[in-house]
C-alpha cells in the first residue's frame, strides 16, 4: 500500500498546473474519477473515509421501481484478483433513493451519476421520469445488464433492439441537460454493435464495462459457491477484457463519451483506460479493499499525467489510438537540415592573433 | 466513525489452535467498544486477494510505548489468514476500524451470561469487563470442538463469577455443546441478560433457549464479508425490524450484534417469500 493512503480525507489534490476537467456530453465534471455503480452504494458510507465531493462524481448502486431483498447468501466469491458477486439488486426502491440518498449527495455538494435498472422498457422510462427536477443529479447510467421479464428473461444489454428501446425510452423521459450513459455488458460476441444501437438510440454516452458472468464452485460443499450459481466476475482480474472494449468502441465511435471501468486498482491503470479512449473511470471493487481508493487514483493519475508531459487531462484521452510519436535519435543534423546561425558563429581563443 | 489505518505488527502470538495479533494503529483504540470489528488487508500491496478479512476486536491500548493498538484473534482457514499469520513485528498491516455497532450496555448492574463459540469469545472478554466496571454480575459459558479450540478461559475466569467449558470430544469441561449447560446455568444464576458470539447453529441454539426465559439476548454474528464498510452487500441475513417486517440487513454496519431474537436464524440463506421486496423466480441482475 502506497503512503497516499495514509493521507486524512481531504487533503488530496491534484497536481498544479494539470487541468483535470473532463467533458462527458454537455456536463463538465472537474476530474475525471468517479465510483463505479454497485461498488460505493449511495456515497455515504464512503464519506467517512473521503470528501465524496472531491470526486467527479458518484455512481450510485443501481435502483429499481421497487424496494428489492436481493439474493439469497452467500452472495460473493473471493477469485484471483478479483469477485464474484451475485447480490440482485438489493435496494430501497426509488423514491426511498430520491428522499435520502439523491438528497443526500446533492446535499454535499457531490455530482450524482444515478444508475437505474429494470425488468421492462416500462420500468426504465418511469424511474427516469422520476428523476426529473432532482437537485444534484449530474447524469444517469442505464444498467441494461438486467433480464428482460418481457422476452424469457433474455438481458437486455445482451441484444442491440432490447439495449435501444430502454435508451429511447429513458432518452423520451430525461430532463434536459442530463447526459444519458448505456452500461454496456462484455458478456456479447460484439460490444460495438451494442454500442452503436445504444448511440443510435440516443444514448449520450457508455459506459464500459458491466461484471463478466463468472461461476465458482466450493470443493468442501461440491455445490456452486453462490446462492445464485452465477455471479458478476469484477475486479483486477477483468482489466484487459475492459481496456480491449473501450479500445474497439472508441474505435468504432470516436466521438461518443466514454466511462470506463473494470478493475481499475491505481492511477496507472485508469491512464490505460484513458489512452484507450475513456472521457473517466469509475473505480469499483477496489474500493472495498480499500475505502480511500477513489481519491488515490485520482491524485495518482494526475502524477502520472504530469510525469508524462501532460498539461490537460483530455489530451490523454484516446492516445493510444495515434500513431507512435518519432523520436528524432540524437547525432548529427540530419543531410539537408539548414545550419542555424548560431551553431557556424565563428569562436575565437585566448591568444590568437 | 472508522479510520483507515496503516498499522505496524507488535506482536503475533500462538494461542491454543489461534493466532492473536497485536497492531500499533494510531487512532483506532480510543473509538473502540467491545463488540466492534476490524478489517484488515491481507497479501500486500500487490496482492491478488482484494477483499479484507474481519475480525472481532479483543482488545485495545489506547496508550502505551507504541502508541494505541489493536489486538484481534484469528485462524488460518484460507490464504489470506495463512498469509496474516506469516506476518512479523514491524511488517505493516493495512486496518479500517472500528466497524459496525458494538454490544450495547445494561443501564442497571444486572447479572450477565456470556456465551463464547471457538475464539468468538474474543470481543466477549472485553464485554465482560466493561459489565463488571458497571456493576453487573458475569457468567461465562466457553465451548469449543477441542481444548486447543477454547480462546480466553483464563481471562474469563479472572473476571467472572463462574465459568462452564464444554467440548465436542470431551477434551476439557463438559462433554457436548454450550446448549447443554446453558439453560441450568441460565436458571442456577438467574441471568437477566445473555450476550453470544461464535458460529451461527450456537448463536440460533443461544437465542432460542434465553428467548424461551424471555430474556434479552444480544448477538455477534460471523457473516461472510467483501468489505466491511457497508457497501458491497454481501453479509447481509434476514432481520426483524421494529416494524415487525423482515429484511436482509448487512451484518457490518447494521451489526454485527443484534438482538438473537430478531434474527431468523432457519431463513439463512435463504429468501423467505415475506421479506422485504422478496425475489420472485424471475428475479435476477447483478
Amino acid at each position: 500500500m502506497s503512503e497516499l493512503t495514509l493521507r486524512p480525507a481531504g487533503d488530496i489534490t491534484p497536481m498544479p498546473g494539470i487541468d483535470m476537467t473532463t467533458r462527458l456530453a454537455s456536463v463538465t465534471f472537474p476530474n475525471p474519477v468517479f465510483t463505479a455503480s454497485g461498488c460505493a452504494a449511495a456515497g455515504q458510507e464512503l464519506d467517512q473515509f473521503f470528501d465524496v465531493a472531491e470526486l467527479g462524481g458518484i455512481v450510485t448502486k443501481s435502483i429499481m421501481m421497487a424496494p428489492r431483498s436481493g439474493r439469497a447468501t452467500p452472495r460473493m466469491a473471493e477469485t484471483p484478483s478479483g469477485m464474484l458477486n451475485s447480490i440482485g439488486l438489493q435496494g430501497p426502491g426509488i423514491d426511498a433513493f430520491l428522499d435520502k440518498d439523491l438528497s443526500w449527495l446533492s446535499h454535499r455538494g457531490a455530482r450524482a451519476v444515478v444508475s437505474i435498472a429494470g425488468g421492462t422498457v416500462d420500468d426504465y422510462a418511469k424511474l427516469t421520469a422520476k428523476l426529473r427536477g432532482r437537485p444534484g443529479l449530474a447524469m444517469i447510467e442505464v444498467n441494461i445488464s438486467c433480464p428482460n421479464v418481457e422476452d424469457r428473461g433474455q438481458v437486455f444489454a445482451c441484444d442491440p433492439h432490447a439495449s435501444a428501446a430502454v435508451i429511447q425510452a429513458v432518452k423520451r423521459a430525461a430532463p434536459t441537460g442530463v447526459p444519458v450513459f448505456a452500461k454496456l455488458s462484455p458478456d456479447v460476441t460484439d460490444i460495438v454493435s451494442i454500442a452503436q444501437a445504444c448511440v443510435g438510440a440516443g444514448a449520450d454516452g457508455l459506459s464500459l464495462i458491466n461484471t463478466l458472468l463468472g461461476m465458482v464452485i466450493d470443493t468442501d460443499t461440491l455445490r456452486p459457491a453462490l446462492a445464485g450459481v452465477t455471479g458478476g466476475l469484477s475486479g483486477p482480474a477483468i482489466r484487459p477484457v475492459a481496456v480491449r472494449c473501450v479500445w474497439q468502441v472508441r474505435q468504432a465511435l470516436p466521438d461518443v463519451p466514454i466511462l470506463g471501468m473494470g478493475g481499475i486498482r491505481t492511477g496507472l491503470d485508469a491512464l490505460e483506460f484513458v489512452l484507450a479512449g475513456a472521457n473517466a473511470v469509475s473505480v469499483g471493487t477496489t474500493v472495498f479493499g480499500d475505502p480511500r481508493a477513489p481519491v488515490r487514483v485520482l491524485d495518482e493519475l494526475a502524477r502520472a499525467l504530469a510525469d508524462r508531459g501532460f498539461e490537460r487531462f483530455e489530451d490523454a484521452i484516446g492516445l493510444a489510438h495515434k500513431p507512435p510519436v518519432i523520436h528524432v535519435p540524437e547525432g548529427p543534423d540530419p543531410v539537408g537540415d539548414e545550419p542555424t546561425p548560431n551553431e557556424h558563429r565563428p569562436v575565437s581563443f585566448e591568444g590568437e592573433a | 466513525m472508522p479510520v483507515q489505518v496503516q498499522g505496524e505488527v507488535l506482536s503475533i502470538r500462538k494461542v491454543g489452535a489461534y493466532n492473536a495479533m497485536t497492531v500499533v494503529a494510531p487512532g483506532m483504540a480510543e473509538l473502540t467498544r467491545p463488540g466492534h470489528f476490524v478489517a484488515v488487508q491481507v497479501g500486500g500491496p500487490e496482492s491478488s486477494m482484494l477483499l479484507r478479512r474481519a475480525f472481532a476486536i479483543y482488545d485495545v491500548k489506547e496508550r502505551g510505548v507504541y502508541g494505541g493498538t489493536v489486538e484481534f484473534i484469528f485462524a488460518v482457514h484460507g490464504k489470506g489468514t495463512a498469509w496474516l499469520a506469516a506476518r512479523r513485528p514491524q511488517d505493516k498491516l493495512d486496518l479500517v476500524g472500528p466497524l459496525g455497532k458494538p454490544f450495547r450496555l445494561p443501564a442497571q448492574p444486572v447479572t450477565a451470561t456470556l456465551v463464547g463459540g471457538g475464539y468468538g469469545s474474543a470481543p466477549l472478554l472485553p464485554l465482560a469487563t466493561a459489565l463488571r466496571e458497571r456493576g453487573c454480575r458475569v457468567d461465562f459459558v466457553l465451548g469449543a470442538g477441542s481444548a486447543d479450540r477454547l480462546f480466553g478461559q483464563l481471562d474469563a475466569k479472572r473476571i467472572a463469577s463462574s465459568i462452564e467449558v464444554t467440548t465436542d470430544d470431551g477434551s476439557l469441561g463438559h462433554r457436548g455443546r454450550v446448549s447443554d449447560v446453558l439453560p441450568q446455568l441460565l436458571d442456577r444464576t438467574g441471568a437477566e441478560v445473555v450476550y453470544a458470539c461464535g458460529p451461527m447453529a450456537m448463536l440460533k441454539a443461544v437465542s432460542e433457549q434465553a428467548a424461551a426465559r424471555d430474556l434479552p439476548c444480544q448477538v455477534a454474528v460471523e457473516e461472510s464479508m467483501a468489505c466491511g464498510i457497508g457497501v458491497c452487500m454481501t453479509c447481509v441475513l434476514p432481520v426483524v425490524g421494529d416494524d415487525g417486517l423482515t429484511r436482509l440487513v448487512r451484518s457490518c454496519v447494521e451489526g454485527p450484534v443484534f438482538l438473537g431474537d430478531r434474527v431468523r436464524w432457519n431463513d439463512i440463506g435463504s429468501l423467505p417469500p415475506d421479506v422485504v421486496g422478496s425475489l420472485n423466480a424471475a428475479g435476477g441482475g447483478h
